[in-house]
């Protein structure tokens, strides 16, 4: 069993005082700020009669957002909107905004967990929370826990992973690279166990917020 | 009265299908819908395909042009993928921009300096739009026949000839199986466009004609324990059998002729 080495994880929770939450979440060099706003307003065009519309927005550090980040914001909408109790709020908006700070490998992961914390923060109700692993396979099939840049160029396969809070389920999964059916099984499992340990970050971070100071 | 009953209950319609294990269509929950291919339908492209999964049609047209190689990798040629929802194929696309829905299928779609034009037109959009394309660019890519190209010494430019042409070498051969999961507990396959709007999660997982995996994409939704993702692994390993058993034939087919 490799051990799941996950680089130093930190957040910062209402960082923004604009926003209705915010989070800046760091795994070792990459980092994202996620503001959230709602429940909300909405067009009466994008209203859905019996749930909230959620909406993810991800800004790359330079440019305009391209094909591969809506790409990555239609994984991360899904994601949230499965976590989220939408029917509290019909005919309301939820804009998730996640701006890239600095990129330094596991990308999605962090976006994911970015967004969590700053749903959190926003005191949405949610049914569970979530968060975003990251693996890569190398070519003798050493498995690498939430990756640097340089390691996911150098790997064969990467995967990422959103499990979820209750049952370590599995709630979303984006992949590249080829890997055998049991290289799978053992990448979910060490996502699920390094989920556990930002499981536990998520806890002590709000409890820190919310114990008195 | 039942077509009344479907449209005031959609759920509640398909739930009494999944209890008795079939679909409103007649087809059992892991069950394809019939898949038909033809090769070399454009005759003007380099490649070409059209798959349909029942009513789900795309059309594939691959036009082969010389280019300048990207930077980071010289040795190689590489693709443009691009994925087509006109409103043609269905109400819910509307003239303009590519929606996200679009821009999503091009990003899921990977020697020589070539680069190929993949153009992916769906003419019909009956769900499960992903499998669909990935089964027409491959059957496509499989058809794109080359004319060989000499560099002459004096000029330097690439004199092409047209009489002798060769098939492209193709490394890997992926199969894209969808899966939709509907009230969190039914996996159906191969879901139509109603099955898609009802389902709470939806699954693509792509292998190649080792039983290895490609891809694997599930965005949200329901979800799933590590043993339902391996009996969908498991189902897709097996279609990839079948839609390459079909490929083979056709191809041959189109060769014979």
């Amino acid at each position: 069993m490799e051990e799941p080495g996950l680089r130093e994880i930190g957040c910062e929770q209402s960082p923004l005082s604009r926003p209705d939450g915010s989070a800046t979440f760091m795994q070792g060099d990459t980092s994202v700020l996620a503001g959230v706003y709602g429940p909300a307003e909405i067009k009466f065009s994008r209203e859905i009669y019996d749930k909230s519309t959620v909406e993810v927005m991800v800004r790359p550090k330079v440019g305009l957002p391209a094909i591969q980040e809506k790409n990555q914001e239609q994984l991360i909408r899904e994601t949230c909107e499965s976590v989220i109790l939408g029917t509290l709020h019909p005919r309301t908006s939820i804009t998730i905004v996640l701006q890239v700070i600095n990129d330094g490998g596991s990308l999605l992961a962090c976006f994911l967990n970015a967004a969590c914390m700053g749903m959190m923060d926003a005191g949405l109700p949610m049914r569970a929370m979530f968060c975003g692993v990251t693996c890569v396979l190398d070519s003798d099939g050493q498995l690498t826990i939430d990756p640097t840049t340089k390691e996911q160029k150098e790997s064969r396969a990467v995967l990422t992973f959103a499990i979820e809070s209750t049952e370590k389920r599995i709630l979303t999964i984006s992949s590249r690279g080829v890997y055998s059916t049991a290289e799978l099984q053992r990448c979910i499992a060490a996502a699920q166990l390094s989920a556990q340990k930002i499981f536990h970050f998520y806890r002590d971070s709000a409890k820190r917020r919310y114990s008195k100071s | 009265m039942a077509a009344g009953y479907k449209t005031v209950e959609p759920l509640e319609y398909y739930r009494k299908f999944l209890k008795q294990s079939c679909r409103p269509d007649g087809r059992g929950l892991s069950e394809f819908r019939i898949t038909t291919i033809n090769v070399g339908s454009i005759t003007t492209a380099d490649g070409s395909a059209l798959v349909k999964l029942g009513n789900c049609t795309v059309i594939c047209g691959i036009k082969a042009e010389f280019a300048n190689p990207a930077a980071d990798a010289p040795d190689k040629g590489y693709i443009v993928p691009n994925v087509d929802l006109t409103p043609l194929c269905s109400s819910r696309f509307r003239p303009g921009p590519p929606g996200e829905e679009a821009q999503v299928a091009s990003q899921f779609i990977a020697d020589l300096t070539w680069v190929l034009y993949c153009d992916l037109i769906c003419l019909d959009y009956d769900g499960n739009l992903l499998d669909a394309c990935v089964c027409a660019l491959v059957a496509a890519l499989r058809n794109v026949q080359l004319p060989s190209v000499k560099i002459s010494e004096d000029t330097g430019l690439a004199q092409v000839d047209l009489s002798t042409k060769s098939p492209l070498k193709i490394l890997k051969k992926p199969v894209s199986t969808s899966f939709a999961v509907l009230d969190d507990t039914y996996i159906v396959v191969d879901p139509t466009d109603e099955e898609e709007s009802l389902a709470t999660g939806l699954l693509t997982v792509v292998t190649d004609e080792d039983g290895k995996l490609c891809t694997i994409r599930k965005p949200g939704g329901s979800s799933l324990s590590a043993e339902r993702l391996q009996e969908c692994i498991s189902r897709a390993v097996s279609r990839h059998k079948e839609v390459q058993a079909l490929l083979d034939e056709v191809l041959l087919s189109v060769k014979t002729l």
